[in-house]
């Protein structure tokens, strides 16, 4: 990889790159991305390349491991150009017969591809399968088909053209008012318009100015951040690049969450390339301008993902958010002024710049613009990542792109925003998703998780399971927060056991509002949401579990009673075998019987059982 | 104490104070804990109270004050694996190795923590040992997964 | 910009003046003031717990928080460390101001039912006895932080901290054991508003985290002045010598 003197010289270079490449090669891209690696990526890559090099393919056919392909229900992925077949659930015995078939006699491998769950129609091409039809690939489009290890795939794809138009045709002021005008909002959460942050910053007289981007993706269920990071990581590095000219700062930090090491590696490889091919250090592209980015790794605190205790943390503290003014723009980083944004409003920069302003206003609804990644997950049939035009409703991420609900059941409620989100009940299928839309029902964008439940979530158990997730990760520094969420767990712990009392209802209410508005942070004040929105929306689930004891979704275990059905108990044992408590008991070979006073509820005995003859009710 | 060890780790670092958590996560990372006396020294080294470094040590999830076992799982408790009864593999895990979720068993094998999402939940419920994740997880799947390690 | 809240202690280094209004009532006063500092001043009261003078603010207890805007676009902020800025209408006393008052003051006589200052601070509010479950009813710590900022800010020796997070979070030395940098000034025994931090002085010895510290008698009259080791800090820090200090302020 040369270092580019010029802009000229990266052109050139391009050119050169592009008379290269032959668009007809033959590619074999292997999904590595968060869903798939679990399901064992690498050994289908291994297989691959073993199979490859058998058939002396391996100089021809071009073998890469990319970033989340979108549909991670089928992991392993494995996407074959340049007809675009896409195959689904790969495992590396299915190896030798896509090379046989597929890349020497250029047939499909028909047990591989997708179906239509209802019509049972097949798919092999990725334009013909309605998961994909439905999107707007922007910040997604290029995870499924680069190699995030190589700056050339990047450039290829027109990488860094942002950077060189920011660069050599604009001034500062002209980039920050093509965000403005673009209507980018902060993906991260709040929505916050990204060019009016960019100016107040850029309006400061201090120095130096930082720049972070924000990769700490604590909201359980989201992972876009992570398959950005992951597979297209200079996408991130470039939309900071272009950021730092436009507010004039010198240095900038990735703060990544450590339980994502790969999102590290590849990162900090990302810098290594751009540093050394000058998109990074000093004088960047011989224009004078300096700047270099960092990666900060997080410790393990969810707090951490809110700017201020992001930043302290930075600083060698504990993650204690602090009031705001002054806000980071105007103090942030080591008391300078400070742009903080989210991994994906970064990697939509480049776009923006590149294909102007105007392009991505165009996108979406009035007060919302472009488009948003999703994690969509849960209890829908198809499991992935979706990226559609701001706007979209709930219905078609749910139905046309998810395939509806796992074995046709009822939808209960989608869960957004993460533990500060609400749950969106079924009469609000039909609401567009932009900021302000998710906010009139009770919840937030956060970051895009998508949590589909159907009717065996129990509502009362997902308010405590957010309420718990939250109390864990309170910082403990303001009372209305820390106390709050402590007597509101304790509240939800008396329904589940049965022990509730109607008025706890109210009283919740109340502990919410004051939470919502005296805690310092987000984490107190929208930790009420899921509270909020479950009492609104699902009332009658928490009046049955305090005026009928029961859990009808049977969830909440103290409201259980787990029996063996003697009919179609066969004795195994398996489940004895698993009981923590020693509670069941019998002759082999015969049915089990389990003792009510010592049963703990776990439920182990019925995962185990094969025969489903444990029952519960 | 090794000092040597030490050394490396505070080579790598211009000795800011803002270096202090990347510090702790490399001493965590080599000694699967963080030692006292090593936490004396990086205190006078990076010119840090030790009290900022004690209620640092306490306040993040991936330190800890005593050893941790030589293989870190992790359950994930995130949404999607809390619904699809992630709980569960965390309750067989703590019963086949003997130990509460938070601890390491006695022979220094294992260390069963939960975390919130991995970030891989279209295949809840997902672990991770070390460094690799592991999907869907069921509850028979656990002595497989366990025996790669043992 | 360096920002920075300024309260009373540095009144003349304050900005100009500006005009706000405080519960309808328009006033004058320096900008980037607190506002509690500036209601205060103004005759407005407005109760705190974790606010000190000397002391940065950090903002933890919640109690001094007041509504600012106008209707319907309103927050609510604390006042302890909210700027004051020209234009700015504020209310101290509004409905939501008041009940999340009483609610802060309702969790917190649950987390400490026998200090005495929350107490009486809840009656005041209206609020005389909990709805709320309590854990540990010898607890009276309310994780205001003045102990940890006195030790850290006036004393300069950072011998406390906070120790871990949630509920559970509590004022500790490192690793629970003696600090050896603490120097049993006391300051944040004297400072701690609901009497926490266990304190003895017997003998001319003064206890205080779990360490014995030898008092200092003065060498005129022989009353106890501060912990010998206390001295030699100052002797340290001062450069003057330790007997400077071996008289009590009495007899200087
Ligand atoms: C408790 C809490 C957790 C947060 N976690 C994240 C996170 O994981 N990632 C993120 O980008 N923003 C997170 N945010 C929002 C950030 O504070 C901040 O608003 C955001 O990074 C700004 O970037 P944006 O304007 O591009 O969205 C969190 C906020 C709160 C209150
Ligand atoms: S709202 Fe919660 S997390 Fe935020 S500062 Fe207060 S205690 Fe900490
Ligand atoms: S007595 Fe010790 S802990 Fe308390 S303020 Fe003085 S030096 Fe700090
Ligand atoms: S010990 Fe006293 S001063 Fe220190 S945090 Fe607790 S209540 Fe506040
Ligand atoms: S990770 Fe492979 S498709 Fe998402
Ligand atoms: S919820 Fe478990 S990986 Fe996301
Ligand atoms: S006095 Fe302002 S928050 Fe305590």
């Amino acid at each position: 990889m040369p270092r580019f003197e010029s802009i000229d010289h990266l052109r050139e270079y391009r050119r050169q790159l592009m008379a290269k490449r032959d668009a007809n090669q033959p590619q074999v891209l292997v999904c590595a991305g968060p869903g798939c690696l679990p399901m064992g990526s690498e050994e289908v890559a291994a297989a691959f390349r073993e199979e490859l090099e058998k058939n002396g393919l391996a100089a021809k056919v071009v073998l890469k491991e990319c970033g989340c392909h979108g549909l991670c229900a089928g992991a392993v992925r494995v996407l074959i150009r340049p007809q675009e077949i896409t195959y689904q659930h790969v495992t590396s015995e299915d190896v030798p017969e896509i090379v046989e078939k597929t890349l020497k006699e250029g047939q499909v491998v028909d047990r591989l591809v997708y179906e239509d769950l209802h019509t049972q129609e097949k798919a092999a091409y990725k334009k013909d399968i309605p998961f994909f039809k439905g999107q707007m690939p922007i910040v997604l489009r290029k995870l499924d088909i680069i190699d995030p290890t190589s700056l050339d795939d990047y450039l290829a794809l027109g990488g860094y053209r942002g950077l060189r138009k920011a660069l050599m045709e604009m001034k500062p002021d002209d980039i920050i008012d093509a965000i403005d005008h673009s209507g980018l909002r902060g993906r991260g959460g709040g929505g916050f318009p990204t060019g009016r942050k960019w100016r107040i910053c850029q309006e400061v007289e201090d120095e130096p100015k930082f720049i972070i981007c924000n990769g700490d993706e604590g909201d359980p269920g989201a992972f876009m951040d992570r398959a950005v990071m992951e597979g297209d990581p200079h996408a991130v590095l470039e939309g900071m690049i272009i950021g730092a000219f436009a507010i004039g700062a010198s240095k900038g930090y990735i703060y990544v969450r450590h339980e994502y090491p790969l999102a590290v590696s590849r990162l900090q490889l990302a810098i290594e390339q751009a540093r050394e091919s000058g998109f990074l250090g000093k004088n960047i592209l011989r224009s004078g301008f300096d700047f270099d980015i960092k990666i900060s790794r997080g410790a393990g605190a969810f707090v951490c993902g809110e700017e201020t205790a992001l930043i302290h943390s930075m600083e060698g503290n504990i993650g204690e958010p602090s009031p705001r003014p002054p806000y980071p723009a105007q103090s942030g980083l080591f008391g300078k002024p400070t742009v903080i944004n989210n991994v994906e409003t970064w990697a939509n920069v480049p776009e923006i710049i590149n294909l102007g302003a105007d392009w991505f206003a165009n996108i979406g609804t009035e007060k919302s613009k472009g488009t948003k990644v999703f994690s969509l997950v849960g209890a829908v049939n198809q499991t992935g990542l979706v990226e559609v035009p701001m706007g979209t409703t709930l219905r078609q991420i749910v139905y046309d792109l998810g395939g509806g609900l796992r074995q046709d059941r009822e939808f209960k409620a989608v869960q957004t925003g993460g533990p500060s989100g609400g749950c969106i009940p079924a009469q609000f299928l039909d609401l567009p998703v932009d900021y302000d839309s998710l906010q009139s029902v009770g919840s937030i964008m956060g970051s895009g998780g998508m949590i589909v439940m159907d009717t065996s979530s129990c509502m009362v158990d997902v308010a405590r399971y957010f309420i718990n997730f939250l109390y864990q990760e309170s910082c403990g520094k303001c009372t209305p927060c820390r106390e709050g969420l402590k007597q509101i767990l304790f509240i939800l712990d008396e329904i589940i056991h049965g022990r509730g009392q109607e008025e706890h209802l109210g009283l919740m209410e109340e502990l919410c509002n004051a939470m919502s508005a005296a805690s310092i942070c987000g984490l107190g004040k929208s930790a009420v949401n899921p509270i909020r929105s479950t009492i609104k929306y699902f009332r009658e689930e928490y009046l049955a579990h305090i005026r009928d004891k029961k859990c009808h979704a049977l969830v909440c275990r103290p409201l259980l009673k787990y029996t063996v059905d003697p009919e179609t108990c066969t004795g195994c044992l398996a489940c004895v075998r698993e009981c923590p408590v020693g509670a069941i008991s019998g002759k082999k070979k015969m049915a089990q019987e389990i003792d009510q006073e010592l049963c703990v509820k776990c439920g182990l005995c019925y995962e185990a059982c094969q025969f489903e003859a444990v029952k519960i009710e | 104490m090794d000092l040597p060890r030490l050394e490396t780790i505070l080579s790598r670092y211009e000795g800011e104070s803002a270096d202090l958590i990347p510090v702790l996560q490399d001493i965590q990372d080599a000694y699967s804990y963080l030692p006292k006396e090593e936490l004396h020294v990086v205190s006078e080294r990076l010119q840090v109270p030790l009290t900022q470094i004690y209620s640092v040590a306490t306040f993040f999830k991936m330190f800890s004050l005593i050893p941790k076992g030589k293989h870190q799982i992790k359950v994930c408790t995130g949404t999607t694996c809390h619904l699809k009864g992630s709980h569960r593999v965390a309750e067989s895990l703590s019963h086949r190795l003997g130990v509460e979720v938070g601890y390491t068993t006695k022979d220094m094998q294992f260390s069963l923590d939960t975390v919130g999402c991995l970030g891989s939940c279209a295949q809840a419920p997902v672990m991770m040992v070390d460094d690799k994740y592991f999907g869907r997880t069921t509850v028979d799947k656990v002595p497989k997964i366990l025996k790669l390690y043992k | 910009m360096v920002w920075k809240i300024s309260d009373e202690t540095a009144y003349d280094t304050l900005g100009d003046e500006v005009r706000l209004t405080i519960n309808g009532v328009t006033i004058r006063a320096p900008q980037d003031q607190s506002l509690l500092v500036t209601a205060r001043q103004n005759g407005f009261e407005i109760p705190t717990l974790c606010y000190h003078r000397d002391l940065p603010s950090e903002g933890q207890c919640r109690l001094c928080v007041v509504e600012i805007g106008e209707h319907p676009r309103t927050q609510i902020v604390n006042s302890c460390t909210y700027p004051t800025q020209a234009g700015l209408v504020v209310q101290t006393h509004s409905e939501t101001v008041v009940q999340s008052r009483r609610i802060v003051l309702e969790l917190l006589l649950a987390r400490t039912p026998k200090a005495k200052l929350i107490q009486e601070l809840a009656a005041a509010h209206g609020v005389y006895e909990s709805r709320f479950k309590t854990d540990d009813p010898e607890e009276l710590c309310i994780l205001c932080g003045l102990c940890v900022r006195t030790c850290r800010e006036v004393v300069g020796v950072s011998a406390i901290s906070m120790k871990g997070r949630t509920p559970d979070k509590q004022v500790a030395t490192p690793f629970m054991e003696k600090s050896s940098a603490c120097i049993g000034c006391g300051s944040c025994a004297f400072v701690c508003p609901t009497n926490v931090i266990p304190y003895t002085e017997k003998d001319g010895i003064r206890t205080i985290w779990g360490r014995d510290f030898e008092l200092q008698a003065c060498n005129v009259c022989g009353n106890y002045i501060a912990p010998k080791y206390q001295l030699e800090h100052w002797a340290k820090i001062t450069g003057d010598p330790v007997e400077t200090f071996c008289v009590c302020r009495d007899c200087r």
